[in-house]
This record gives structure tokens, C-alpha cells and sequence, in this order.
């Protein structure tokens, strides 16, 4: 075990990705010689050379487009996405090339690659460096999606995605990149968790909360603030965004009865309203309370002097706590 | 403001060199070595890529041009006739295809846009996949690796990328082989375009953009893609271009092999502007009478690419009987086979549907496809399920 940050922990995988695989490629802007904006690919080009670790000219699209090629010529590229608000211009590659060409060539042509993606807010940023667009993902079919929340996970999983022979969209949580964990490099990430499936962080009996990536942290913070109170929440890391893992969200509702589910993204078709939906369908007869969602507004994501009031904090994820069990919250007397 | 001239249809077709009234950029006047009337004429430059073909492969070619025509007739035909739901028509393409896939070797990898049905035959895809796709049959009509030909690309210009990327594969194999890729006048507004010889150039990376300039994007002139010769535009991205007559298979084969040779000698990356025409709808459900003058389709009509090469074999004593019969006899066997295995394609199963999405389970998907089953199995003939009007009235 190796104390490390989140950021490092990454950086240690990509390197054993790097070492494990020859047809392993890195490409993105500003990941070589710097070693990223955020150095998550830190020293990687110089060990590895300039055509494992490319820096590319500045265009979204071509980085993908480009990959989508090397795929085809049995490559398995690892491209970093600077930042989620400047993932857009990419987006047609993405939606309808490596997410499509499985499918469109009935399985002849695999598409293994890992986008990185910085993702979600509270590191005072201007505009477009705090997004979360993962929903926009999470409905595109053929893609995967998942984010670690800790060290460890981090370390394994984007192993895991670099491995799986799907496309794999890899949220990186950038508020949580100096977060530092024990991070166990020898662990096999053939043999360890799964990366599509979720894991219960915190054990509880009176209210499942959901969350991924950032808010895992926030959500396990509130559940000890919670259980000052004689609240009992059990806290749930969802992982895999794409597909969600019903089965052990549905475990835990049919003990709690009750749901919260928070990300930073806005509420409207997100990944809330796809768990609610999901769980309720699946789980009507267990729940003694409708589904609650803590999430960011439907806002384009503010100016950070005010980003605070956005991203879901332990006070409002309590608050719904509260609105899930039916005690005294800030929304008592309104119906509906 | 957009001019009067940006409005309007599409080059006046005043000779091969059509272009010349809004030229204004540098690049080379058209690479020409067989003329409209059949005659051949010597290049500097270009007929040094083109010594070694011989009468018998001239013939050979010429018999390419007319089955790929053949092959376009009969999917218009299977399309009017309710076998096909669409078709993109190739007519007066058919030099600037066969002349550059001809021109690749085996190894050579391919990502083309949908009209290239002539690269398709080239490349040895069974006729009735060419049709694949255009049936509904599937999204694909073959396995890419099988041809090195990649499955046609809809998004316009987005495979030039795709190609970009191979060739970037290539070099990190230390292989000497080319990716090229086609699409057309209009792909070269497209963002994809311009980034892929953005990344081709700073890598000088082994691909080929092979742009068949056929002078109209739908019912769009392409003035309205480029206020300069598009050969000219790739001189800003620091790749040589030339710029040919696409309806001279001999020049396109020259065009290509040079670039070909510099790709596999570590020379990067080229530009060719096949400069050709649509002859026919952008596909089956255009009606290009709406845009563009009638008159524009009979001067293009008098450069035809196959009349010419057919000149020439007359010219030369080759154009015999016994290969006027020999060439009629193969364009109706190829168009035999064609519609036979069209119309004897069978249909996809419903849960097909759900087959590679993934290449490994997802339990998402999984469920859909078990709830589905359950569905199609609740009816008595699966096959009535799904249609609009419902099986239950």
C-alpha cells in the first residue's frame, strides 16, 4: 500500500496500462512534455516516448477522430479531454463514431478506447472548466461511463477501462485530484471489483444515498453528521454511470425504503431522474417515500463566487435525507 | 454579405479546367492525360506513373468503368422498383473512383464516404453488399478488415479523421502501407476535414485525402464550399496537392499513385482534388431539375469518362468486337448477380436489434432484450408484432 493522491493514483495506472500493453497510446492536449494541465500524465511521454504519449494539435474532434483510426488499427488509444466543457466540439465522434462502430460493423470492428475527462465544479474556475455532461453519455447507447471517487478506485478502474474492449467514458472528479488514499498498486484489475458495479461505502438501514465522483466524499461526510443525529444512511457509490447497477441499488432500497440520489449536474434528464425512475419501477412496493434528487440547478454552471449555492453540499444532501424520511426539512408544508 | 456569384450553380463547364474563372489561388492547371475526344496527351510530370499500364489493363480498365456503371444502373433500378429504400447514384464518378482504387495496393486501408460504390467493387466486396445497407439489411454491408475498405461513412467528412488516425497507426508499426480517404467537395467545409490535415501535416503521417470535387453538395455549388480552387486550400496546411481531371482514369490513377508513393516513403500526407461531376441526384430521393441548369449536365455529359476511354482503345485498335462483347457480357453478369442477391437477401431477426452494441454483456441492455423476447413471444407470429397498425384489432 502507497499513500498517494488521486491524481498519482491515475498517473500509476496509465503507466502499468502503458507497460501491460504495447498497443496502449496516450493523446491529448498538453500531456506530454507538461505532463497535463493537471500533471495526471506527469513523466508518462518521457519513459514512454513520443509516440506512446502524444501531444496533439488543439481540436476535440481530431483527437477523437484520430483515435477511432488508431482503433481500427488495433490500437487502444487513452485520450485526455482537457476539460468536460471543452469535451463538445468532440462530440460527433463520439456520439456517432465510437459509440456506433461496433454496432455498424455487426462486431468486426472494436472500439476500445478511454476518454479521460476532468469533470464537475468547486475549484473556482471561469466558465466551461466545472461541468458535469456525463447524462449526455450515460444516454448515448454503445458507450460506457463511470467515474472513480477515491484513490484506489481511480488506480484500478482506468485499468479496467483501458482493458475493456468498449469505449469507455472515464470522469475524472478534478476537486478530488489532490485527495491523497492508500492505494494498493497490486492489485489485478482482471480479479478485482468490477468496474460496472457499484459498492455500498457506508452501511446504513434508514436511506440509501446515491452518489459518484465528487459527491461520494460529501455524501459519506453527511452520513457521519447524519448518524449524530440517530440517522442511519447508507451510502452508495455508484461507479459505473453506464450501466448503473440496478441490482445492488435495489438490494439496498429494499432494506431502506427510502432514496436520495445527488450529482452536480443539472436535475432535468439526469442520472437522478434515471436511478429514481429505474428504482421505482423496479422497487414500488418497498419504497415508504417518493425519490429524492440533490443535485445542481438548470443553470449554464455559474461564476464561481456562487458555485457553492449549485454543488449539492452535505447541508442540502442532509436536508434531503430529512425530505426522504419525512422529518422537518426546508420544503415542510409544500406539496408536491 | 454573400455575392450574386456565391448564389449561383455551380462552375460555367467551359473545358476541363472549368474552375479557372474564380481561381484565385496558385495551384497547377488540370492534370489531363487522356482528352474528352480520346485522345492521349503527354504530361511532364504524370505520364512517367502511368508507362507501365498496358493495352490489355487499359481494356481492363475500361471494363471497370462500365460494370461500376452497370452496377449504379441496377441499384437505381432495384431502388425504383421498391428492393432498395434508397441509393446514392456515382454516375459520372465512376473515373475518379476506379482510377485511384485501382491504384492502391491490398494493404492499402480505405475509409470512404457512401458514393464510393465503385472504390466498394474495387476493393472485392460481394456485389450484393454494395446494396447492403441501402436495403435496410444491416448498417454495414461487409467486415472491413476482410476488404481493408472501412464500412461508408454518413457523417460528412468525419472518416477523414479515421483515416488520419490509421495512418498514425501505421507509422508507429513502421509499416510502409496508406490509408486514403474520399468524400467530396462539400466535406471540405466540415470542421473534421480541416483538423484531419491539421493532424495529418504535424505528423506527416502516410494518408491520402482523395476529394472528388462532383460540384454539388446536394443542391449547394461548390462556390459556396470555396471561394478558391479547393486543391488550393491544402497549400495552407503545408500538404502538396494536385488537382485532376476525375474524369480521366488515367490521370486519377496517375494523381494517386504519386501520392501514394510519397505517403509510402515517408513523404506525409497529399491532396487530390478529382475535379468530376454528379451526373445524376445527390441519391434516389433528389431531384436535382430544382437547382441546377440542364445545360450544365450536357457539357458535362460530353466529357464522359467512359466515352473517352473507349476513344482511346479505338484509337489505338483496340476497341474489337470481341471486347465491346466480352465487357457487355461481364457489366450483365455483375448486374445478374447484383439483383439476384438483393432480392434474395434475407431479412434480419427482430432481436438482431440489440446484437453489438456492446461487445461484452451490459445489463442494461440485457433486460431490454429479455423484456422484448417476452414481448415478441406473447404474439403468436412474432413478424405481426411490430408493425403500426398493431396485431390486436
Amino acid at each position: 500500500m502507497t499513500q498517494m493522491t488521486f491524481a498519482r493514483a491515475i498517473n500509476s495506472g496509465l503507466r502499468k496500462s502503458l507497460e501491460n500493453d504495447p498497443k496502449v497510446i496516450l493523446m491529448g492536449e498538453d500531456i506530454g512534455t507538461l505532463g497535463g494541465v493537471f500533471r495526471v500524465t506527469d513523466g508518462l511521454q518521457k519513459d514512454f516516448g513520443k509516440h506512446r504519449v502524444v501531444d496533439t494539435p488543439l481540436a476535440e474532434s481530431a483527437i477523437i477522430g484520430t483515435a477511432v483510426g488508431l482503433a481500427y488499427r488495433g490500437y487502444r488509444p487513452v485520450v485526455e479531454i482537457q476539460f468536460d466543457g471543452f469535451i463538445y466540439p468532440a462530440f460527433d465522434q463520439i456520439v456517432s463514431q465510437v459509440a456506433k462502430i461496433h454496432y455498424r460493423t455487426q462486431g468486426a470492428v472494436k472500439m476500445p478506447i478511454t476518454v479521460r475527462v476532468p469533470f464537475g465544479g468547486g475549484i473556482g474556475s471561469p466558465e466551461h472548466h466545472s461541468e458535469s455532461p456525463e447524462a449526455y453519455f450515460t444516454h448515448t447507447s454503445g458507450l460506457r461511463v463511470v467515474t472513480a471517487s477515491n484513490p484506489q478506485d481511480a488506480h484500478t478502474m482506468i485499468q479496467q477501462a483501458i482493458a475493456l474492449d468498449d469505449p469507455v467514458l472515464f470522469f475524472e472528479p478534478k476537486r478530488r485530484y489532490h485527495d491523497k488514499g492508500e492505494v494498493d498498486e497490486s492489485i489485478d484489475p482482471a480479479t478485482a471489483f468490477p468496474m460496472e458495479n457499484a459498492r455500498v461505502v457506508t452501511e446504513g438501514k434508514d436511506v440509501t444515498l446515491v452518489a459518484y465522483g465528487p459527491l461520494v466524499k460529501t455524501a459519506k461526510d453527511a452520513a457521519l453528521a447524519a448518524a449524530d443525529e440517530g440517522v442511519s444512511v447508507e451510502v452508495i457509490d455508484l461507479r459505473s454511470l453506464a450501466p448503473v447497477d440496478f441490482a445492488t441499488l435495489e438490494t439496498s432500497v429494499r432494506k431502506t425504503g427510502r432514496l436520495v440520489i445527488t450529482h452536480e449536474a443539472g436535475q432535468s434528464g439526469g442520472l437522478g431522474a434515471e436511478v429514481a425512475a429505474s428504482i421505482t419501477e423496479r422497487c414500488f412496493y418497498h419504497l415508504e417515500s417518493a425519490p429524492v434528487r440533490i443535485t445542481g440547478f438548470d443553470i449554464p454552471y455559474p461564476y464561481s463566487k456562487l458555485e457553492m449555492h449549485h454543488l449539492p453540499g452535505l447541508d442540502r444532501i442532509l436536508d434531503g435525507v430529512d425530505r426522504a424520511l419525512g422529518r422537518p426539512n426546508s420544503l415542510s408544508g409544500l406539496e408536491g | 454579405m454573400f455575392t450574386d456569384e456565391l448564389g449561383q450553380g455551380g462552375n460555367a463547364p467551359d473545358g476541363p479546367d472549368n474552375s479557372a474563372n474564380h481561381h484565385r489561388g496558385t495551384g497547377e492547371s488540370l492534370v489531363q492525360l487522356i482528352t474528352p475526344g480520346g485522345e492521349r496527351v503527354s504530361h511532364p510530370q504524370y505520364d512517367t506513373w502511368v508507362r507501365d499500364v498496358s493495352d490489355e489493363q487499359l481494356a481492363s480498365l475500361y471494363e471497370d468503368l462500365v460494370v461500376i456503371r452497370r452496377i449504379d444502373t441496377e441499384a437505381t433500378a432495384l431502388q425504383r422498383q421498391g428492393e432498395l429504400g434508397l441509393w446514392p447514384p456515382l454516375l459520372g464518378q465512376e473515373a475518379s473512383q476506379i482510377g485511384s482504387a485501382r491504384a492502391l495496393r491490398d494493404d492499402d486501408f480505405v475509409f470512404s464516404s457512401y458514393r464510393e460504390s465503385g472504390v466498394a467493387y474495387c476493393r472485392g466486396v460481394d456485389l450484393p453488399n454494395i446494396v447492403k445497407v441501402w436495403r435496410g439489411n444491416a448498417s454495414a454491408g461487409w467486415d472491413p478488415y476482410t476488404v481493408n475498405l472501412a464500412t461508408p461513412q454518413i457523417i460528412i467528412g468525419a472518416h477523414t479523421l479515421h483515416a488520419t488516425g490509421y495512418a498514425m497507426g501505421i507509422q508507429n508499426d513502421g509499416a510502409d502501407s496508406v490509408a486514403i480517404t474520399y468524400f467530396g467537395d462539400g466535406a471540405t467545409s466540415e470542421g473534421d476535414v480541416n483538423e484531419a490535415m491539421v493532424f495529418a501535416a504535424s505528423f506527416q503521417s502516410p494518408v491520402v485525402f482523395f476529394c472528388q470535387n462532383n460540384h454539388w453538395a446536394i443542391s449547394e455549388p461548390v462556390r459556396l464550399q470555396s471561394h478558391i480552387r479547393i486543391a488550393d486550400r491544402a497549400a495552407g496546411f503545408g500538404i502538396p496537392s494536385i488537382r485532376v481531371d476525375g474524369n480521366d482514369v488515367l490521370a486519377v490513377m496517375a494523381a494517386t499513385r504519386e501520392a501514394l508513393e510519397r505517403a509510402r516513403h515517408g513523404g506525409g500526407p497529399t491532396f487530390i482534388e478529382a475535379v468530376t461531376y454528379r451526373m445524376g441526384p445527390h441519391t434516389t430521393a433528389d431531384d436535382p431539375t430544382r437547382y441546377r441548369d440542364a445545360n450544365e449536365l450536357e457539357d458535362w455529359a460530353a466529357k464522359d469518362p467512359i466515352a473517352r476511354v473507349k476513344g482511346l482503345l479505338d484509337r489505338k485498335g483496340l476497341l474489337t468486337d470481341e471486347l465491346e462483347a466480352r465487357v457487355a457480357a461481364k457489366a450483365d453478369a455483375v448486374a445478374r448477380e447484383l439483383r439476384a442477391g438483393c432480392v434474395n437477401m434475407p431479412d434480419p431477426k427482430p432481436l438482431d436489434i440489440f446484437k453489438h452494441v456492446y461487445s461484452t454483456p451490459n445489463s442494461w441492455l440485457d433486460r431490454q432484450e429479455d423484456h422484448y423476447s417476452r414481448y415478441l413471444a406473447s404474439f403468436g407470429d412474432p413478424a405481426g408484432a411490430p408493425s403500426e397498425e398493431g396485431a390486436r384489432s
